[in-house]
């Protein structure tokens, strides 16, 4: 129990955090390494490359018809999948309704006091988007997470969305053990996208540990819901997750406390990479349109 | 042991027996506690110049505010409606708070329900809650109409009470046409008289404003009959009969709108009144027509004023008017609105009120005073206190902001004895705590919670201010009207005399002025 790793990947919506992450850890199976994943996000899709379908009874939805948490055992919620990999989905409520933050705190009370981390290696948490309230901060509270892993782009919003996370878990970082990993840049083929990537970890102070290079295959092995690391494990992608795979586990007690930038800083970055030009107050504002003319 | 089954001694005298004495002694030492010197010395820092500064600079804390949480000034509305009953969207705990409040204060029980929303609750959002908590409502106590209100947790998660109400009567909890006005009261913003208001004004959208859009809009047909609401009113036992008495005497036409006055106040005669008295919705109903509505206590209905006033009616709006000239604002207002003259039973309770105070001046006259609780009241009080001479000298408000205190200055400054006066609006009772030590005043005006700054300053305490637990049956006589003033008059007085022959009583040493008239 001791020499439990607990990690969690975060991120912006829609940067290839499950689909990184799900792929990372199948890398990790594959290095004897014995997982748990606990899927953070009401859509439940966390686990859906391991189990090759989306979970459908969540630990939320379970308790929701049982009527409460106390009622529901560890084995109705746990699912085993690719190479042994258990996983859980702690789901939520519907789009509008209820509060999917405390729905996160309620699951992970839950697996923590049913002994689901029992006998593992690795537990790995995959957090929505961006740590909006408290409830998806929860992994990253004392004794949950200690490294945070943030897979981000060269995108702008990708890397604001970086350095929010930083913040959240600078917050915790202090008071508790939890620390930075470091960035996985997944490739979005922006400009200059290595350069950047490895320019905000410095700013963060963490390491970019893995420049995750875009390939088709993976979009090949998702629509058959399966890792590349399952579908194509001899493939170039494949060697390149579990690159990502062994940095992570040889990352063990090097996280550090991030130092998050300001809005500002941000921009001067993007301005020092020439992907932003300095900021002309005439131009602020026009469209390309405008600018052509 | 000092305790036996022949002679129990209660916890008053028993804890003095040396058994216990040197328990705590031997407590304090293992629990390496602060020498008596050191905690003295910290006392006496407290109370300086130096820590009062401290104290006011004071920005992320607020020790012992003078005020409650929204949903409690809820349950007040919901007590004043005939045969409703009050249910909080939100935990079992919150209504537990709302019913053992009320029910310490009026010595009667309070019926209140809740939807006992639960960790599942949170997560996925009340509804199911709302839909199973209506329907055992309206199946086990039969009520005309359920009043629902909200606490924190429903408010943090944004359930939607108009949807929820909605879907709860499509599944058949209550039939579609019951009555089910509602309120958002999110506790932790504004106090309970902000709660007051946003359920009061709840129930008068419902029925006037087309109830949820389900109904046709009610059309006002102007009338002659005077509406009164009273504000969140600890003395609401007392002061309601004393309004009705006064309304009576007038002869004019008039509708209560929220009166929990009967519900707390039942008699023990073997029959349990869960519902008792209240508003009847045809009540609620009528008071569209009204040619006037006059509310006693502006703080506590700022939105249902308004909201009254764009329905065609002219809303006099006074501040819990206490005392001669209060009362007769009061009554020239009834008066102007109705055209009816001020009875002449009045004119001789003004006359007995004057006499009274006139008899009795001599004692209060620059007193001073140091007094909390709810806005309007403070400024009632306070004009009764000017009104004989004697000083609110620190006059503290939780909930009053900036106009409340523009509103006190200028009370003050309408009297020569209110120049050495100030209001303080958000501040809390260790404000008030250090104003104590190092303005002293004579008095001091409040609630029940009071007696912790009574101990600590030796300020004689004066109970006139919601709640009351430690004395009973205050309720029941009344603060408002004429009648009222004489009672708020005698009660000043009391404490005066009280304090006065607990001063003079030793023997042969300060007993020169122990004197049988005073």
């Amino acid at each position: 129990m001791s020499d439990l790793r607990q990690i969690a990947f975060y991120g912006k919506g829609g940067i290839g955090k499950s689909t990184t992450s799900q792929n990372t850890l199948a890398a990790l199976a594959q290095m004897g390494q014995k997982i748990l994943i606990v899927g953070c996000d009401p859509k439940a899709d966390s686990t859906r490359l391991i189990l090759h379908a989306k979970a459908q009874d969540t630990i939320l939805s379970l308790a929701a018809e049982a009527g409460s948490v106390e009622d529901l055992e560890l084995e109705d919620v746990m699912k085993v999948g690719y190479r042994d990999i258990r996983c859980v989905e702690s789901g939520g409520p519907e789009p509008g309704v209820g509060c999917a933050g405390r729905g996160v705190i309620t699951s992970i009370n839950f697996l923590e006091e049913n002994g689901a981390y029992d006998g593992m290696d690795y537990v790995s948490y995959d957090v929505l988007g961006d740590v909006v309230c408290g409830g998806f901060a929860m992994p990253i509270r004392e004794n949950k997470a200690q490294e945070i892993y943030i897979v981000m782009s060269g995108e702008m919003m990708a890397m604001y969305a970086a350095n929010n996370i930083s913040k959240g878990v600078l917050k915790y970082a202090n008071s508790g053990g939890v620390r930075l990993g470091g960035l996985i840049c997944n490739e979005r083929q922006t400009d200059k996208e290595l350069e950047l990537a490895e320019a905000l970890a410095g700013k963060l102070g963490t390491r970019l540990i893995h420049f995750v290079p875009r390939d088709n295959i993976v979009q090949h092995a998702e629509l058959r819901r399966m890792t590349v690391m399952e579908f194509a494990p001899d493939s170039k992608q494949a060697a390149e997750y579990r690159t990502l795979a062994e940095k992570v586990h040889a990352n063990k007690g090097n996280g550090i406390i991030p130092t998050p930038i300001t809005m500002d800083e941000l921009e001067d970055l993007l301005m020092a990479h020439g992907i932003m030009k300095q900021i002309d107050e005439s131009q602020v504002g026009k469209t390309a349109a405008d600018l052509a003319a | 042991m000092p305790q036996s089954a022949d002679k129990v001694i209660d916890h008053e005298n028993l804890f003095r027996e040396p058994e216990y004495q040197d328990m705590l002694a031997n407590k304090k030492a293992f629990e390496f506690n602060h020498s008596d010197a050191k905690i003295q010395e910290i006392v006496q820092w407290t109370k300086t110049e130096d820590y009062k500064q401290k104290n006011f600079a004071r920005e992320g804390l607020t020790v012992n505010p003078a005020k409650a949480c929204q949903p409690l000034g809820a349950v007040y509305v919901a007590n004043g409606f005939h045969k409703t009953l009050s249910f909080v969207h939100g935990s079992q705990g919150c209504v537990a708070y709302y019913r053992s409040h009320f029910s310490r204060h009026f010595k009667e029980p309070t019926s209140c329900v809740s939807s006992s929303m639960t960790e599942d609750a949170a997560v996925f959002g009340g509804l199911n809650n709302m839909i199973d908590g209506l329907a055992n409502t309206y199946n086990l106590y039969q009520p005309d109409m359920i009043a629902v209100s909200t606490t924190c947790m429903a408010e943090v998660i944004g359930d939607d009470l108009n949807a929820f109400i909605k879907t709860a009567k499509e599944k058949g909890s209550v039939p579609q046409e019951f009555d089910v006005p509602f309120a958002h009261t999110p506790a932790f913003v504004g106090s309970h008289i902000t709660g007051y208001d946003n359920a009061l004004l709840g129930v008068l959208k419902h029925f006037w404003d087309g109830k949820a859009d389900t109904a046709p809009k009610l059309t006002r047909v102007p009338g002659e009959a005077i509406n009164f609401i009273g504000g969140f009113d600890g003395f609401v036992v007392g002061n309601m009969k004393e309004i009705k008495r006064i309304m009576d005497l007038f002869g004019v036409e008039y509708n209560v709108i929220c009166d929990p006055s009967e519900v707390w106040n039942t008699p023990t005669d073997g029959e349990f009144r869960m519902y008792e008295g209240g508003t009847t919705k045809e009540t609620v109903e009528r008071a569209l027509n009204a040619k006037a509505t006059i509310i006693f206590q502006e703080f506590s209905c700022e939105k249902t004023a308004k909201f009254i006033g764009e329905h065609g009616q002219e809303v006099v709006v006074l501040n819990s008017p206490i005392g001669v000239a209060g009362t007769d604002r009061f009554l020239m207002e009834i008066s102007r609105l109705t055209g009816k003259p001020i009875p002449a039973q009045l004119e001789k309770e003004r006359g007995l009120l004057v006499d009274a105070m006139a008899d009795s001046q001599a004692h209060l006259h620059g007193k001073r005073y140091a007094l909390y609780g709810d806005p309007d009241f403070l400024l009632g009080l306070s004009e009764f206190l000017l009104e004989l001479g004697a000083e609110p000298a620190h006059v503290v408000a939780t909930n009053g902001e900036k106009d409340w205190e523009a509103k006190m200055n200028t009370l003050f400054a309408s009297s020569q004895y209110g120049a050495a006066c100030k209001a303080y609006p958000k501040r809390d009772l260790w404000h008030l705590r250090s104003l104590l030590f190092t303005e002293p005043v004579d008095f001091l005006i409040g609630n029940t919670y009071g007696k912790y700054l009574e101990r600590d300053t030796g300020t004689p305490l004066i109970r006139m201010v919601f709640p009351i637990f430690d004395r009973h049956h205050y309720h029941v006589r009344p603060i408002w009207g004429y009648e009222g003033g004489m009672r708020v008059l005698v009660d000043l007085l009391d404490e005066y005399f009280e304090t006065l022959d607990a001063n003079t009583i030793v023997a042969g040493k300060t007993d020169y002025s122990y004197d049988i008239i005073r």
